[in-house]
């Protein structure tokens, strides 16, 4: 039996499938990269930014990082561009990268 | 403690990214936040009724969950965290789980899971009176399998089961009051929020339900993109629309009594929360305007019923 | 030491279950299962367990309740019978893809229409593959040491797969019988503690359950499944081997009974075999070498053993106890006649409907069961394959 997420695909035999399919560890879907679906992406303007971080609870793929009170640069490995951040900014400093100057 | 969001922000995330929700889906947000409503030092068991929420977070082998989470079917998330609470008191009793360990036991469905298929064990699990904490991501239908209108869907609303067309104005009922209903069953808290732009009102609601004794149940609003049509990145406007024009007031009934948690300085008409959904597109045809006269005449009895309560 | 007692068939399952003290179990009350949580509920008030009784709202959410008690890391059980079985089956089947080892009670019973409360198998046949163990047993002793066996063989890691123990409904589950009940302490030592090696509410690490699985998962998950259900094959026999050890009864996938020369055999099931076998008796000692079957296995079904168990036999009789409306024979006679199918010399054989709804099997109806076989040999016709017995024409 292959126990890591990491190593489970479609390739590996039924017998190294866990039993009843169940996972033992957290947090493996970060593994996938859904940052692949963005059509459009959102746009940090850092010099704008208050850190109000009014931003970050409001995306629903955890793609904006907060470490030590501040928010980090965007994870656009898993960003898919929703663009409700940009709406929760009071400040503009979040923009849509097309609409940008 | 004072609900301080650079504090919340710097908790370790328990719902991850990676998930198949698809973009600018309410749900997600409605996990993050309740995650972060358990206290960083308790675990959690989060039972999940099938739905959108259970095909994206958990798809083999992929988990979007830090804790430990059972998804066993649709109509059963009450009665499957019924069995791990019953669980929890057991192994304890039997020395199995310490003493100081605190594991807190939530459900999450959408409203098709939990007005409806998932009604009855819902029920059955408040009227036993299980310490766990029951989560509806409410979006207003069958969004799993394509908006199919559910008993939470409001009325006049286009849904798949009822389009709106030369003879239909979309679904011709009222939304079943599941909050009500769950306050009915004695639970010692029952809340409404939904995610109109700060997060102080859903946290403090959802920790109070997780570190309140006994069945405890939160409603969340939770919009759908594609199922209420609309550009995703408008989610907060129509949260902010929802609670404005008390088309989804927010309280809570901690044992038995009610509390208003926002009053609107101005109530708005029910048009500011539709005419920027598709599914209401329409009303706003000429002719009918009864349509939305009536629906708020609707929202008007509800809420006067509601301030009666809070009184 | 043994100890003699007299009881029912339901009693018989609820003291097994006193006596293995399990951490949670999920009721909700049918006819004719009803007796076994009322039983329990009674150990319960007397504290003479410390299980954790719940009384959900209906059977769908008993099993539910169960896996989410079982996945937290507990050992759970439940009873039920006829539409409380049915109304589990999505469950059922949720149970056995999640391998949850869950231990459930049906006291058999038929199912509507019309509604009607006695017994045939109609219940527990129509969950035949929902990828549950199935044991049978004839009597309250079969039962209660069927019961006795269940955890460790449903709990075996090379197993992990839910478990039902059937009764028959009413026949077994009320009628009172002499029973040999083991002692508290050695049932408990025989059947041994619950240690799950994942599970939710383990503090190491955390537990997913019941993903959604693509096509390129699913296959494969089924394959583990079934190969799950073979392995059990194994594991029923060493547990029956250490129950012999332990408690002197011995039990296999099914039970000969004098089939060492038989010519005509029955298979059968459940309490009619002490009937049949009365009939065997009879026929014997008219110089007619007559046999039967009891199969106490049926899933995982011993196809490959009974084969060759019949395999010396000219007509064989195989009793189906619920009706599978496929219009050329009921469950039973499906999976033996399929067993048979690749065997160089293979026996008659034709399918018997009888005893649905709680309709009577006498002794004179088996006989007429071997007349008829004894026939088949005589004339070498089988004539019709699927028939039924003892209702009015």
């Amino acid at each position: 039996m292959i126990t890591k997420a990491k190593d489970i695909n479609e390739k590996i035999s039924w017998k190294d499938l866990t039993t009843g399919c169940e996972i033992y560890e957290p947090g493996t879907s970060v593994l996938t990269k859904t940052g692949e679906w963005r059509v459009r992406t959102p746009k940090w303007v850092v010099d704008k930014c208050k850190q109000c971080l009014l931003c970050a609870p409001y995306c629903p793929d955890a793609s904006i990082p907060v470490e030590d009170g501040k928010r980090m640069e965007f994870d656009y490995e898993h960003c898919k561009g929703c663009g409700i951040c940009i709406n929760a900014c009071p400040f503009d400093a979040i923009v849509w990268e097309d609409e940008a100057e | 403690m004072a609900y301080n969001l650079k504090e919340e922000m710097n908790k370790a995330e328990r719902f991850h990214s990676g998930h198949r929700l698809c973009a600018g889906c309410g749900a997600g947000i409605v996990c993050r936040a309740m995650m972060r409503a358990v206290d960083p030092e308790d675990r959690a068991v989060i039972c999940n009724a099938t739905g959108c929420l259970e095909v994206s977070s958990f798809q083999y082998p992929f988990t979007a969950w830090e804790d430990s989470y059972i998804h066993t079917a649709f109509e059963n998330a009450s009665a499957t965290a019924s069995g791990v609470e019953a669980a929890y008191r057991v192994m304890k009793k039997k020395g199995k789980i310490a003493e100081n360990e605190n594991v807190k036991i939530l459900a999450i469905g959408g409203d098709g899971g939990t007005y409806d298929i998932g009604f009855q064990s819902l029920s059955g699990a408040f009227e036993r009176g299980h310490d766990f904490t029951y989560f509806c991501y409410d979006n207003n239908a069958y969004m799993n399998t394509g908006t199919q209108r559910s008993s939470a869907t409001p009325r006049f609303a286009s849904a798949t089961t009822t389009p709106s067309g030369t003879e239909s104005l979309g679904k011709k009922q009222n939304q079943k009051d599941l909050t009500q209903i769950m306050v009915a069953h004695g639970s010692p808290y029952v809340a409404q929020t939904t995610l109109f732009g700060n997060m102080k009102d859903f946290h403090e609601k959802a920790h109070r339900a997780i570190y309140k004794e006994g069945p405890t149940f939160v409603n969340v609003l939770t919009p759908c993109p594609r199922g209420w049509q609309y550009p995703a990145q408008d989610l907060i406007a129509i949260c902010k629309a929802a609670i404005d024009t008390c088309v989804w007031p927010l309280y809570e009934v901690v044992e038995g009594e009610y509390h208003l948690t926002y009053e609107p300085k101005k109530k708005l008409p029910v048009e500011e929360f539709m005419s920027k959904q598709g599914r209401f597109k329409h009303l706003f045809k000429p002719g009918n305007e009864w349509a939305i006269e009536a629906a708020q005449e609707y929202v008007d009895t509800k809420w006067e019923e509601l301030l009666q309560k809070c009184k | 030491m043994s100890i003699r007692e007299r009881m029912s068939g339901n009693e018989a399952i609820a003291t097994a279950m006193r006596q293995i003290n399990p951490d949670v179990f999920a009721m909700f009350p049918i006819t004719p299962s009803t007796e076994i949580p009322q039983y329990f509920a009674q150990y319960v008030a007397d504290g003479k367990v410390d299980t954790e009784f719940i009384c959900v709202e209906s059977e769908h959410s008993s099993l539910s309740a169960c896996l989410g008690a079982e996945a937290a890391g507990a050992r759970a059980v439940t009873a039920t019978s006829s539409a409380g079985l049915s109304y589990m089956n999505e469950v059922l089947y949720v149970a056995a893809s999640l391998r949850l080892p869950v231990v459930l009670a049906v006291a058999c019973r038929a199912l509507t229409g019309p509604i009607n409360i006695n017994h045939d198998y109609s219940d527990s046949m129509a969950e035949r593959d929902s990828g549950f163990i199935q044991l049978y047993g004839e009597n309250n002793q079969e039962v209660y040491d069927n019961y006795l066996m269940a955890h460790r063989i449903a709990e075996h890691p090379d197993v992990r797969l839910p478990l039902m123990i059937c009764e028959d409904g009413f026949i077994t589950s009320h009628a009172l019988e002499n029973i040999e009940l083991e002692e508290d302490d050695k049932v408990k030592a025989f059947v041994g503690e619950y240690h799950p090696e994942n599970y939710l509410l383990k503090k190491e690490n955390p537990l997913a359950v019941g993903p959604y699985g693509v096509s390129g998962y699913y296959m494969e998950a089924r394959v583990a499944q079934a190969y799950a259900m073979k392995n059990a094959k194994k594991v029923i026999l060493d547990v029956a081997k250490d129950f012999e050890k332990t408690f002197g009864r011995s039990y296999g996938f099914f039970e000969e009974y004098k089939m060492d020369d038989a010519e005509i055999a029955m298979v059968i099931m459940g309490s009619s075999a002490g009937t049949a076998k009365a009939c065997v008796d009879e026929l014997r000692r008219e110089g007619i070498k007559a046999g039967l079957i009891k199969v106490r296995v049926f899933r995982p079904f011993p196809g490959e053993e009974l084969s060759k168990a019949l395999s010396n036999c000219k007509a064989v009789a195989i009793m189906d106890k619920s009706e599978g409306f496929s219009a050329c024979g009921g469950p039973l006679f499906a999976e033996v006649s399929g067993a048979c199918i690749n065997m160089d010399k293979r026996p008659k054989m034709v399918d018997i409907v009888y005893g649905l709804g709680g309709r009577d099997f006498t002794v004179d109806a088996a006989r007429s069961v071997y007349d008829r076989l004894s026939s088949i040999v005589e004339t070498g016709e089988v004539g019709e394959i699927y028939t039924h017995m003892g209702q009015r024409e």
